[in-house]
Parts: C-alpha cells; structure tokens; sequence
C-alpha cells in the first residue's frame, strides 16, 4: 500500500487536499468498483439479453486481460498460455458443479482461481529462469498440451466435446424477477470487480513499483535488493489466478467446459487485446477486452452483410487480431490507452495555453 | 522390445522434423536475435500451395518446389516488412509482431483453403516400419543441415553473414551489405521452414497442423542452445526419440506436456540449453 508522507508545515490551504489523498487507496478503489457495478447493473437494465451476454462476456474478458496486462506489460514477462489458464479454470468449475454439487457457486469459483493460481505458480517457477523468447515458448507449449488431455481422461473430462452442465445461481427470491442470463451477467461482474480491486491495489502499490523495477531492469533491481525470480513467480501467480476465475466465469456463463474454446490462439487474442489496450494499463485491459468481443461481433456482422462464405467468416476475427498485433506494434506501440493519454495531454495544452493568452 | 525399436525408429524419422524446423529459427535467432514465431504460419502457406499445386498438375515434386520458393519469399518479405522497422525496439516487440503474422497467415490458410482437414501426400511409401518416406525424411533433413552448416561455416556467404549477425557495424564498415545478408537470412531459414512443414504434413493438411510440431521445434532449438545449429540438429533428434517414447507408453495426447516438461528440467539444469555454452549477461 502506498503511504504518502504529507509535509508538516503545510498551509491550511493545502490540508483539505492532503486529507482527501490520505484516503485508504483500497476504499477509494472500492467505492470505485461500486459504481461500476451500478454501470453495468443499469445497462444490463436497459438492454436486451444478446447485449447482456455480450457484457458478461467482457467482464470475463477483462479479468483475464488485465491478469495478462499485469504480467506482460507491468513486468515484462511474455504468456502465450493464458488461454491454459482459463482452461484450468473452466474444467475447475465444471468438475466441481458436476461432481459436488453441495458447493456454493462462490466457493467453486474461488477453486477455479486457486487452481488456476497453482498452474501459474508452477509456470511461474519455470519463468523465473526463462527470458523473452525462451518463456514465450514455454508458456506456448502450455497453452498447447494442456487442452490435448482431455482426449486423455476421456471418462474424467470429457473429451473434444468437453463437460456440460446447469448451475442455477439465482436465489428462489429472484425468478420471475430478474432473467437467468441477467443474474449470471451480476454474478460474474461483481466477481471480475472484486478481482480488480485486488489487482489494481496490487499495481498501485509497493509490488507494483516492485514489478516495474524487474520489468525496466533485472540487474537494477536486483542490485536494489529486489528477489528478481521470487518477482517473477508472483506476477505469474496473480495473473493466472486472473486467468483462472475468467475461465471458471465462463464456464458458468456458458455451462460447459471444451478443449475446442481454449486453443492457442485466445492466448494469442488474449495478448492482442493487452497489446491493442496499452501494455502496462489497466485502463487499456477494459478497452482490449471490449474489442476482443466486439470484433468478434461485428466481423460475424461484417460476414452476415458481405455474404461472405463460412471460411471466411470464421477467420476473419483471428486475422483481425493479428492484423492488430502488427499494425499497433509497428504505428502505435502504447496502444489505445497512450492515445487517450496523448489526447488528455493535448487538451490540457491548449488549455494552459489559452488561460497564459487570457493572461497577458 | 519390438515395440521399443518401432518407437524409436518412429522418433528418429518423427525428430528429423523437429531438427529442421527447430534448425529454421535458429538461423533466424543467430541473424537477427528474433525468434521468428511465425515459421509454422509461412512453412503452412508454402505447404498449402504445394497442395494446390500437385492438385493441379498432379506431379508432387512441382508442389514441393513451389513450397520451398514460395516459403522462401514470405522470409524475405517477413524480414523486409515486418522485422526491419523493429530492429531497435525490444525483444518483445518482435515476439508480438511475428505472433500476430502467425495469426494472420492461419486465418488467411483458413479462408483460403478452409478449415477442414485435407489429404496431403507422402512423398514415398509410408507404410511398414521404417518406410521409404521415413528414409526420404531423414536423409533430405541430414542433407539440408549439413549444406546449412557448410555455407555458415565455410562459404564467403556465410561468413558475411555471420559478420553481419555477430558485428553488424565492423561488417559494414568492411563493405558487408549487413541488410542483405540479414534477408538472405530469412530467407534460408523459411525455405529450411516450408522444407520441414512439407515433411511434417502429412496426412492431413489444417490451418493448425503445424502448431505441435512448432513447440517441439522451437523445445528442440532451446535444448540445442538457440545459438547453435549443430546443437538444435542433435536437439531434434533426442526429442524426437523421447517424446515418441512418451507418446507409445502414455499416450499421445501428453506429448506436448512432456515436451514443456523436458524443456522445464533442461532449462533448470542448464540455463544455455544442453548443447550451449554459458554466456556472461552484459550488464
């Protein structure tokens, strides 16, 4: 937690404002997450259920990318296996559904987590020695294999055609009240906020700056005392919990768990949308997670219109993903985020300049 | 015992595709220090136009000339387009842009030629242990490292090349063209990729069909130390052997785990790969 040290003669002036600072950060981001929960609570009010879905989708979505944002762009380790991570989360959540059913939704989703952070603990030992190319690889292979077992456990995991299953999550109080999908869009909402509020507390505090120092320099921080593998071991451990509560969440939005929906290449969408957002924003991992289900939306409109044929149209989301990686990479490396900076920074400008024009 | 030696005669045929494929990123990590994650995407291309192509004129080997031409100008291009503007940005830029080309490429194969799987030849007999086509695969993978390792070694090309690679600058100022034998470069190494996807394909051709191969590949350029092609060569090799030993006696869908697993061990054990040897990080 961040603790800011206010100057002891400070004016009268200036105390009203040392005050509001001095707000715990954790509560400022509480009440934060809050009101965006009132967000969605409203527009998932006024909308229909297709848009409803659309918006669970990016909640799970955002949770993944922002794990993901925390690892790659904060501490600059690369994870094409996100996707494993998801996929762990997933079969937690249908394994448990279906083989314990006394639990609590929240405590199945709470093990899709762990799970998911058990995974990342052991990637993670392994990140610790490996650099760059060499992780990529690795979490690539992971990303791989891990989908291919369920042809393995066939009886425990179904195989290609995955785990299906019903939760129902709504309180007797609620049907009739509130549509199924409506609740279940509530659901995973409030638990991606918990989750960020986490995150986000993470990144603005003492293991954020912790995490830069790695990211900027190994050999710097660790000459600063900073234990560079045990760092490494940590963010991978965060973001795959991040990665296994967006896999559990979408199990229970969708009530299935399928090798089919967690190929390599989500992991790859995955890093497309932390790149497209800004790598190191979290800000950016909300927009990556809205283009992810947005393009996806609109390339099936785009087919729909066009006429296009069926081969097309299924690959016309992956080639958009691609396409950004390279062009954002190569024109606009801090993605859309560094833009809403630059415009923020442009604004503010002119303003200045026009107020020193009034001025003189 | 007998189905030990079918494993491994499996594994050494299995590897030799490994070995080249893993032998393609190698050239590319030691001309321009990227590991070139779009290999598998460019080798799918080349290899989907020798499909069309033997379709058409019903003759193989005009498909697998085709293959290796046209994998070898999508290196070029690579290189040109996407890999030159990033020469002095970070490793993880490279990563991102030749991911997002492997995306492409496997959306446009999908688009192209649909995703549903496609018979694609042998080049000779396949049937019986140790067929023909496991001869043909073997050998034409010796033949190709070894006159890889010949040009590196012992050519003017070659050395320019590693010149260009180790002393970009003292090479210029000698009156290397550094750019050229950078592309030269990418080049090779995607005919060496289009050879290695032509031989890993069959039967079936599929957007997705190369992935596998891919991990191990770049699994057997990281044992082999990804500096060093002999290492990789000898790398693919091995790994070819152990993993089809895993596939026989656990079954073939813990294979890539395997894989990750070996790399992990190996890694830990030895940081440069088994064949590399350690480097002092510059500070």
């Amino acid at each position: 937690m961040t603790v800011r040290t206010s100057l002891p003669q400070a004016s009268p002036g200036t105390a009203e404002q040392h005050r509001t600072r001095r707000m715990p950060p954790l509560l400022l981001h509480l009440l934060a997450a809050l009101a965006a929960l009132a967000v969605v609570v409203v527009l998932t009010l006024v909308t229909d259920e297709f848009t409803n879905l659309r918006i669970a989708t990016v909640g799970y979505y955002l949770i993944a990318v922002a794990g993901l944002t925390l690892l790659t762009g904060l501490t600059g380790q690369v994870s094409l296996g996100h996707g494993a991570f998801m996929f762990i989360g997933a079969y937690t959540v249908a394994l448990l559904v279906r083989r314990v059913p006394t639990f609590p939704l929240w405590a199945d989703l709470l093990l899709a987590a762990a799970a998911g952070g058990l995974a990342g603990l052991l990637a993670g030992a392994a990140a610790a020695r490996l650099r760059g190319p060499y992780l990529a690889g690795a979490t690539l292979a992971l990303a791989v294999g891990l989908p291919a077992l369920t042809r393995r456990f066939q009886d425990f995991l179904g195989g290609s055609n995955g785990l299906n299953f019903t939760v129902h999550s709504r309180p007797s109080a609620m049907v009739g009240v509130v549509p199924e999908l409506r609740w279940q869009t509530w659901i995973v909402w409030l638990s991606v906020l918990i989750a960020l509020v986490f995150v986000v507390n993470i990144v603005r505090g003492k293991l954020g700056r912790t995490f830069r120092a790695v990211r900027d320099d190994e050999v710097a921080a660790a000459l600063s005392g900073i234990h560079v593998g045990r760092t490494k071991i940590l963010a991978f451990l965060i973001s795959a919990v991040c990665g296994g509560l967006a896999g559990g969440l979408q199990a229970f939005l969708l009530g299935t768990a399928a090798p089919g929906s967690f190929t390599p290449a989500l992991s790859l969408s995955l890093l497309a949308a932390v790149v497209l957002g800004g790598l190191g924003s979290l800000w950016g991992a909300l927009w990556g997670a809205v283009a992810l289900v947005y393009f996806q939306a609109w390339s099936e409109d785009l087919a729909d219109v066009l006429h296009l044929n069926t081969d097309v149209a299924n690959n016309l989301p992956l080639a958009v993903y691609g396409v950004i990686l390279i062009v954002v990479v190569l024109a606009f490396p801090r993605g859309i985020q560094g833009g809403f900076q630059r415009l923020r920074g442009l604004l503010r400008r002119s303003a200045e300049q026009k107020e020193n024009h009034e001025k003189h | 015992m007998q189905e030990f030696l079918d494993l491994t005669l499996g594994g050494i045929s299995a590897g030799a595709v490994y070995a080249a494929l893993g032998l393609a990123l190698v050239i590319i990590y030691r001309a321009t220090r990227v590991v070139n994650f779009a290999q598998p995407a460019l080798a799918l291309i080349s290899t989907y136009l020798a499909y069309s192509v033997t379709k058409g004129t019903g003759s193989y080997w005009l498909g697998f000339a085709v293959a290796i031409v046209a994998g070898t100008l999508l290196g070029v291009a690579t290189e040109r387009l996407l890999i030159r503007p990033l020469r002095h940005r970070s490793e993880l830029s490279s990563i991102i842009v030749t991911l997002g080309l492997l995306l492409v490429l496997q959306a446009v194969a999908g688009m192209i030629w649909s995703n549903e799987p496609l018979a694609f030849p042998y080049a000779f007999d396949f049937v019986g242990r140790f067929s023909a086509n496991d001869l043909f695969v073997v050998l034409v993978v010796l033949v190709i490292a070894a006159l890889v390792l010949v040009v590196f070694k012992y050519t003017p090309l070659g050395l320019r090349m590693r010149a260009a690679a180790f002393a970009p600058d003292v090479a210029r100022t000698l009156g290397v063209r550094v750019g050229l034998m950078l592309t030269v470069g990418w080049g090779m190494a995607a005919a060496v990729g289009s050879l290695a996807g032509l031989l890993a394909t069959p039967p079936f051709l599929f957007p997705n069909v190369l992935d596998g191969v891919f991990v191990y590949a770049l699994t057997a350029a990281v044992l082999g130390g990804l500096d060093n092609p002999l290492g990789t060569i000898a790398g693919g090799f091995v790994l070819g052997v152990g993993l089809s030993y895993v596939s026989g006696y656990f079954g073939p869908e813990t294979v890539t785990i395997a894989a990750l697993a070996i790399l992990v061990i190996v890694l830990t054990l030895r940081p440069a790969g088994l064949f590399g040897r350690a480097k002092a990080r510059r500070v």
